[in-house]
């Protein structure tokens, strides 16, 4: 069954230069237990998307399109309907454990907010949840009592307190927004190891946002590539990692150093792609990419590119996708 | 046999650590223990090691920001810490820093030419207006700018921009050693390949010798030509960045490098058994041990010293040597 669809999405926020268009006509679905990665550089609006199914979107953005979630459209609801929502049937992680937890209450409270506010348990239940979500997240009471506040945990910690407070209600999807980036590389992985197994174990749907590709590569089954708010790419991430079609996605994996770089006798130059990102009121008409493109033609820089299906799962919205010769 | 550039001999740091009763003699935190370094001119060197391992005071004492509790640092064969402020200060402008956050570390109310020029100013370089300006232009193009952006400000500038002109600020002064302590982490990756690209680029031009600080290990590998790998103030393994990345001993480097997600999904990774640590750690332990796998009763009780193994040096009583 499909428990979230996005159909035809779009985001309008007011910004210095007047209303811009941040994410326009993103469209996917997602079912029970599913793992969808969204990845892309900062501005391409994964976390306006993100922030577009808490309903958290600034008051005077304007949305359009539909976000349905089972059978609601979580976009036609009033406030108090959202709030029912909200931290009950979809949790989401921040990215700055350090900004994200409240410095002055205790991490019991904070975890048992939610609790307090959708679960209608007694005193002694909500302890008892709080306990056991505890335990689940690798922060055993008996070891870190309840009564702590956030400067007493270090930043792995306290991530670990914010996957509490997410799957607080059991939520039917995770939102984890780069969950990682303020962390070191061994705290990532267990904190990866952490998610997954949560997700595996209570068929929980998962959307990781990163802006890193190994991180996607390791907990993701679907991935969508994303760039000026526009999706460029998506499949299968078996299927866009071992064969990117679209040239940014390309570009993306080229910039990377990748590990054995030291076993080359002579240092090569990073491929790097020419350019950056264009700003919100700068944004080209026709293609997004074309002035950073490789394949640029004519018809890229008047119309948007559709999606092309290349498999039953894998789409690309590209005029030129990348054959294999492009990539030597 | 040429001098090193940098040599860094026997450094500790303790920071003094607020008392918990009045009449206590103050605790401490040790930093850095026992850190012996060379970095000669020309070459890059990686320093690795996760967050609070004492990377960042390394190169604040590198960088005369701090002093060493014990031992010194020597630049061209001069002592750091002992030699006659005005003398250190007319030296400084031979060793420069990069830092982190690209919108912290310029001021907004600059414009560029003010960023850019400030070492000249602080460095009593008498230079008239139009000296500097050209000078800075000069150096902006050399980055990857225009020389007209003298007069802008930093909000401007992208990220990749801003980081460009921290690099000018620190080739101003034409330096021979910069300090990049985790100069490009905050870069998206496609900035992140221009910006390293650059850096090789002027290190081929003006000889540079770059102290490259990261938690990022294949952006260390692909930079350094040698790595330390710091673990708790003190080096676990050092070596050519080949050696030690094709063949890392210590356990601590080998657990480093397991944690890095791999970009191929069919990679899968080891999963990893959890481990009860055995031994009581003490002062005298190796730092490591209770979260090493190989763990025995001599690690627990004498601390390992660096010792030299296929081709770089380890500090470890089990190392592995596959």
């Amino acid at each position: 069954m499909t428990l979230l669809q996005v159909k035809d999405l779009s985001v309008t926020l007011i910004t210095a230069q007047g209303p811009q268009e941040v994410i326009s006509n993103i469209n996917f679905s997602m079912d029970a237990g599913d793992k969808l990665g969204i990845v892309g550089e900062s501005g391409c609006g994964k976390s306006i998307s993100a922030l577009a199914m808490m309903s958290l979107l600034p008051p005077d953005s304007q949305t359009s399109g539909k976000i349905i979630l089972e059978d609601q459209d979580i976009l036609s609801l009033n406030s108090t309907q959202i709030c029912s929502i909200r931290g009950n049937r979809i949790g989401m992680i921040f990215q700055e454990p350090m900004t994200a937890l409240n410095p002055v209450k205790k991490i019991g409270a904070q975890v048992s907010e939610s609790i307090d506010l959708h679960m209608n348990l007694n005193r002694k239940q909500t302890l008892e949840r709080v306990t056991e979500l505890m335990d689940k997240v690798g922060l055993a009471v008996s070891r870190f009592p309840l009564n702590l506040y956030p400067h007493q945990l270090s930043g792995g910690q306290r991530q670990r307190v914010m996957i509490a407070m997410a799957i607080a209600c059991n939520p039917k999807i995770l939102i984890a927004d780069e969950p990682t980036t303020a962390l070191d590389v061994t705290v990532q992985e267990q904190i990866l190891d952490l998610i997954r197994d949560l997700a595996d174990s209570s068929g929980m749907a998962l959307i990781m946002i990163s802006h890193d590709l190994g991180v996607i590569a390791q907990t993701t089954q679907n991935v969508m590539v994303m760039y000026t708010g526009n999706i460029v790419e998506m499949g299968r991430t078996v299927d866009v990692f071992q064969n990117m079609l679209h040239p940014y996605t390309y570009g993306l994996f080229s910039a990377i150093p990748h590990a054995g770089s030291s076993a080359q006798k002579k240092r090569k130059r990073l491929s790097c792609i020419p350019g950056q990102v264009p700003e919100l009121h700068l944004r080209p008409q026709g293609c997004n990419f074309a002035d950073r493109c490789s394949k640029v033609s004519h018809k890229c820089k008047a119309i948007e590119p559709a999606a092309t299906k290349i498999s039953d799962q894998h789409q690309v919205w590209c005029y030129h996708p990348l054959t294999q010769e492009d990539k030597k | 046999m040429k001098q090193p550039l940098v040599k860094i001999e026997d450094v500790y740091k303790d920071y003094q650590l607020p008392k918990k009763y009045l009449f206590q003699k103050a605790p401490f935190f040790r930093a850095l223990h026992g850190i012996n370094l060379e970095l000669n001119q020309g070459s890059s060197f990686g320093i690795v090691g996760e967050s609070g391992c004492g990377k960042s005071t390394l190169a604040r004492i590198v960088m005369a920001l701090d002093n060493p509790t014990s031992g010194t640092v020597f630049f061209e064969g001069r002592d750091l810490f002992n030699i006659p402020s005005a003398e250190l200060r007319h030296l400084r402008r031979n060793f420069q820093m990069v830092f982190q956050d690209p919108y912290g570390s310029l001021n907004p109310r600059k414009n560029i030419l003010g960023i850019v020029a400030e070492p000249l100013d602080t460095l009593k370089e008498r230079l008239s207006f139009a000296e500097k300006k050209e000078r800075v232009s000069q150096i902006l193009v050399e980055v990857g700018l225009n020389a007209a952006d003298t007069d802008k400000f930093p909000h401007e500038f992208s990220g990749g921009q801003r980081q460009r002109i921290a690099i000018a600020r620190a080739l101003i002064t034409r330096p021979s050693l910069i300090v990049a302590d985790e100069s490009v982490s905050a870069l998206d990756v496609s900035v992140q390949a221009q910006v390293l690209n650059l850096m090789m680029d002027l290190q081929d031009k003006y000889n540079l010798t770059y102290m490259f600080i990261s938690h990022d290990l294949s952006v260390v590998e692909y930079v350094t030509d040698h790595v330390a790998v710091i673990y708790m103030g003190q080096i676990v393994e050092q070596g050519t960045t080949k050696s030690l990345f094709q063949n890392p001993l210590h356990p601590y480097t080998q657990t480093l490098l397991r944690a890095v997600p791999d970009v191929n999904p069919l990679n899968k990774r080891r999963e990893v058994k959890e481990r009860i640590p055995q031994f009581e750690m003490t002062s005298k332990s190796c730092p490591f041990l209770d979260r090493c796998i190989k763990a025995t009763k001599n690690c627990a009780d004498n601390a390992p010293k660096l010792v030299e193994n296929m081709g770089h040096w380890v500090a470890c009583f089990n190392p592995d040597v596959a």
